[in-house]
């Protein structure tokens, strides 16, 4: 049986407002680790839609909780994917 | 020492023959005959160049994210191809000049799928080796056990 981690206070985001209650937010993990995927490919839409909301940016890792190594690799993938049209560069 | 040598040998022949992703758009408007005629006229420049085309992926029509040159789908043609890069410029050459491919995109991606394959067998040697010290652990456990097995028959 594994039991969520203890959450680190430290974070920002996490800071307790004015004694009222914490929110216990799910720890956001590298979805790339996660898999085992080491080589980003831009050709898969599908991967990559997902990190891609309605305004067509890409999603920062604050949100998304991806690695530094990972974020690079899907950034440098999602910049090729818009250069061939499989991407949007922005969306009105 | 010597293992260190025919390292750098390696890189240097490996350094000559590279690994590229040609990814290109065809027209629409284009018969499904010329596609085909476009595609093997495509892969003969750049196998007439002395490079290899390894793969063609047709990943067929699709819709584009936003409109070239007014059209709204295409033709993606995805090639494979290992030589020196010679061959790139000159296959690049011919689809600017080739009005039916209306967007190309040429990656390099043997440095890549190198630093993929390292990643790869780093975890593969990690997984090892926390293997063998939990397998050494047990062995160890085993010899004690031996061991104070011995220590009684005296």
């Amino acid at each position: 049986m594994s039991y969520p981690r203890p959450r680190d206070d430290s974070r920002r985001d996490d800071r307790p407002s004015g004694g009222q209650r914490r929110f216990i937010r799910a720890r956001k993990s590298c979805r790339f680790c996660a898999e085992k995927i080491d080589y980003v490919d831009y050709k898969d839409t599908r991967l990559l839609g997902s990190y891609i909301p309605e305004r067509g940016k890409i999603l920062p890792r604050r949100i998304s909780g991806t690695c530094q190594p990972h974020q690079r690799m899907l950034a440098e993938a999602i910049k090729r994917a818009r250069n061939i049209a499989l991407l949007p560069f922005v969306t009105a | 020492m010597s293992g260190r040598r025919t390292e750098v040998i390696q890189k240097e022949e490996t350094s000559l023959m590279r690994v590229y992703e040609v990814m290109f758009i065809i027209s629409p408007t284009t018969e499904e005959g010329d596609i085909d005629k476009l595609i093997t006229q495509l892969s003969d420049v750049a196998t007439s160049q002395g490079a290899q085309v390894t793969k063609i992926d047709r990943m067929g029509r699709r819709r584009l994210a936003y409109p070239i040159q007014k059209l709204t789908e295409g033709y993606y043609v995805v090639f494979t191809i290992e030589g020196t890069g010679l061959e790139i410029a000159e296959l690049e050459r011919r689809m600017r000049v080739t009005d039916a491919v209306i967007r190309y995109l040429t990656v390099r991606i043997d440095q890549e799928l190198k630093r993929a394959e390292k990643f790869r067998s780093a975890r593969a040697a990690r997984a090892a080796a926390s293997r063998a010290t939990r397998s050494s652990r047990s062995r160890s456990q085993i010899a004690v056990a031996e061991t104070s097995d011995e220590e009684d028959e005296e």
